[in-house]
């Protein structure tokens, strides 16, 4: 789950990481108390899940109380298009005014996990502010890395480790070490899967603050942190996704027109694939899970059509423990239930697979059985030329 | 003639009075397992099904058993907990059915799993290990499968079972089929399974199945360009998928543009591997290969 950039640095102010003083607004008359308030020059930053935000045109300084009513009101309301937005964009409602800090350098640091050594793995580099996908391509080199042990935590010696990595010394080598292990504890505390503070910047005083932050968390361990469930942003998600969520299945929107409901993530990748390699285009992704009942398949259906670019779908359940006549039966329940003129078809395999299919073939209904992987993408995909010429 | 799961197996179900629990321990001693405890805190002295002693800890069980392997059916805010007791009880397999646990458990699980050397953990969020003929630890559908000569190893459930079903169809039948899970922390990722298949010596092709995210199978096929001379046969799912979106499993997920499936399609195929770009030719990639 991510949250915003402000939501994040409350976050690590509580757990004792230094950031520059800050106010949240939804109005041009918000920011400009707010600025009154941390005292002038401030920066005012809008406020969406996506990153290359100043590019976009959606960080601007402000020196004067002038400015700040000019930003606010030019950020608040825009839609602000960057390299992780898409063309679309995403609409701003809220501008973050941060007291403008006295830069004297810009670093990196980062909290992942690294799946390879499956350990939580800090980042730190002396590339601050740009993208360290591109430094750790480019420069690797320059991205020091510290893996760290589970059962003792992040140590000190590992945090001074890092500030000499990036050449500190005097008060601003201490106040590294000190924001390096609070960082860690803030990560741990909030079972974080991501944290990236891009820049932390060295001012000219020697603080050492987080003039950008970003955070992800581990879904999984939502049921235990109670403080970060409120934070989510539910305008930030595809809202067909989040009525799948509801519903407990596992949905995500793509551009195409053929959708698919499908039992087992890996399985319903691969349809995604092969629907692709058939040459049609996938509409979504769905995992109905395991037993695909007739009110999982039933609910599915309803969030696959609600995307009206869908003009064909696709059932394909392997029918482990589950029997496939009874997922027949629950299919067809819910298709009466919808009643749908878009094509059908629907793959049976395991458990029963005939008695499926005969089932599905005798229904009367607009449905199209198959049995094998290859042939059901072959006949989605005609359907769809049928539609067309139509 | 297998891996990991043989006639020796002797499994403690962990969780076995929960309704999964229950059901799969049904299913598992009907396909032929060797289930001789289970484990459910503070419910020991019970009898599952009239013939299965529960007790109320791992190490019980082991002491009265002499169980050697274990399946966790536990909820995902105490598995983590179950597999740490197994491997404390010295059980040398544990296999984790359970989705859902957080990332930091499981990070901590692998140090303390560093330290017994002993246990195999097998997931979490995996279907579990097959046989076929043999024994199941796991929720698999035992009836697909069919002795035989390949081993599968494969990050997801039901793409495994389709693996299954073509290989059965191309006349093939499995020596042990691996399902290693679909989060990102896993005890056994692919590279240790190659090891285990490639020293089976009954196994004599293997299909390896991945998925996006991560880089353990670019991991496995630098090993298999270095040391294995049976042919392998692998599909990697979600060509498609978007990415910075989680396809479901907790581990699927392209980030920072890195872990897609064209990128490990590459290195497969470097590394000389026999990649199917459709997850239907599967089995018919398995014939042409094994001629």
């Amino acid at each position: 789950m991510k949250i915003h950039e402000y939501q994040a640095k409350e976050i690590l102010r509580s757990y004792g990481v230094p950031v520059p003083k800050g106010k949240i607004a939804s109005t041009v008359k918000e920011a400009e108390q707010a600025a009154q308030e941390i005292g002038l020059p401030v920066v005012v930053k809008a406020q969406i899940h996506a990153g290359g935000r100043g590019k976009g045109g959606g960080v601007k300084f402000a020196p004067t109380a002038k400015d700040v009513s000019q930003y606010a009101s030019d950020i608040l309301g825009m839609t602000l298009i960057t390299h992780q937005t898409g063309p679309e964009g995403r609409l701003v409602k809220k501008v973050w005014i941060e007291a403008a800090s006295n830069i004297k350098h810009e670093y990196y640091a980062g909290i992942v996990l690294d799946r390879a050594s499956s350990k939580v793995t800090f980042m730190v580099s002396t590339e601050g502010g740009m993208e360290i996908e591109k430094v750790a391509e480019e420069t690797p080199e320059k991205i020091m890395k510290v893996g760290v042990d589970a059962s003792v935590g992040l140590q000190a010696f590992q945090a001074r480790e890092m500030a000499f990595s990036l050449g500190l010394t005097g008060t601003a080598f201490k106040n590294a070490v000190t924001f390096f292990l609070a960082l860690y504890d803030a990560y741990m505390g909030t079972d974080a899967s991501l944290f990236e503070i891009n820049p932390l910047v060295v001012t000219e005083e020697g603080d050492v603050l987080a003039l950008d932050a970003k955070a992800d968390f581990d879904n999984n361990a939502l049921y235990r942190q109670k403080n970060i469930v409120p934070l989510r942003d539910l305008d930030e998600e595809e809202p067909l996704e989040i009525e799948a969520g509801k519903s407990g299945l596992n949905y995500i929107k793509l551009d195409g027109n053929i959708g698919c409901m499908v039992n087992g993530a890996g399985l319903a990748m691969g349809t995604m694939d092969i629907i692709k390699l058939t040459g049609g285009e996938p509409a979504n992704f769905l995992d109905v899970g395991g037993s695909a009942s007739a009110e999982t398949v039933e609910q599915g259906f309803r969030i696959i059509l609600s995307d009206k670019n869908v003009k064909a779908v696709l059932i394909n359940i392997f029918g482990g423990i589950v029997r496939c006549d009874r997922v027949a039966n629950g299919v067809i329940q819910a298709i009466k239930n919808i009643n749908t003129k878009v094509p059908i078809v629907v793959r049976l395999q395991g458990t029963n697979a005939e008695e499926g299919k005969k089932l599905l073939e005798e229904s009367g209904m607009n449905i199209i059985a198959a049995t094998e992987l290859k042939d059901s993408a072959e006949k989605v995909v005609a359907t769809l030329g049928q539609t067309v010429s139509k | 003639m297998s891996v990991l799961v043989n006639k020796d197996t002797k499994l403690v179900v962990q969780g076995i009075t929960g309704s999964e629990g229950g059901f799969h321990t049904q299913q598992m001693i009907e396909y032929g397992t060797n289930v001789v405890a289970g484990v459910t805190p503070g419910k020991g002295g019970q009898k599952f099904m009239d013939q299965v002693p529960v007790f109320d800890t791992v190490k019980d069980a082991v002491a009265k058993t002499g169980a050697n392997a274990s399946v966790i059916f536990v909820p995902p805010a105490f598995a983590a907990d179950a597999v740490m007791e197994a491997a404390d009880a010295g059980i040398e397999l544990v296999v984790c059915i359970t989705e859902g646990i957080p990332t930091l458990d499981m990070i901590k699980v692998h140090e303390f799993l560093k330290k017994r050397p002993k246990t195999t953990l097998i997931g979490p969020n995996c279907p579990g290990v097959i046989t076929p003929g043999v024994a199941k630890i796991g929720i698999m559908p035992g009836f697909i499968h069919k002795p035989g000569k390949i081993g599968i190893i494969s990050r997801s459930g039901t793409l495994t079972y389709e693996a299954v079903h073509q290989l059965g169809n191309a006349g093939f039948g499995q020596s042990t089929a691996i399902g290693i899970g679909g989060d990102p922390i896993i005890g056994t990722k692919h590279i240790d399974a190659v090891k285990l298949l490639n020293e089976d010596p009954d196994t004599e092709a293997i299909v390896l199945i991945g998925e996006i995210g991560g880089s353990d199978e670019e991991t496995a096929a630098a090993y298999i360009a270095e040391h294995v001379k049976k042919p392998v046969v692998a599909f990697i799912a979600g060509q498609t998928a978007p990415a910075g979106k989680r396809m479901g499993h907790a581990g699927a997920i392209i980030a920072g543009g890195k872990g897609t499936a064209a990128e490990k399609m590459k290195a497969l195929e470097a590394a000389g591997i026999h990649v199917v770009k459709s997850p239907a030719e599967i089995g018919n990639k398995m014939r042409e290969v094994l001629g």
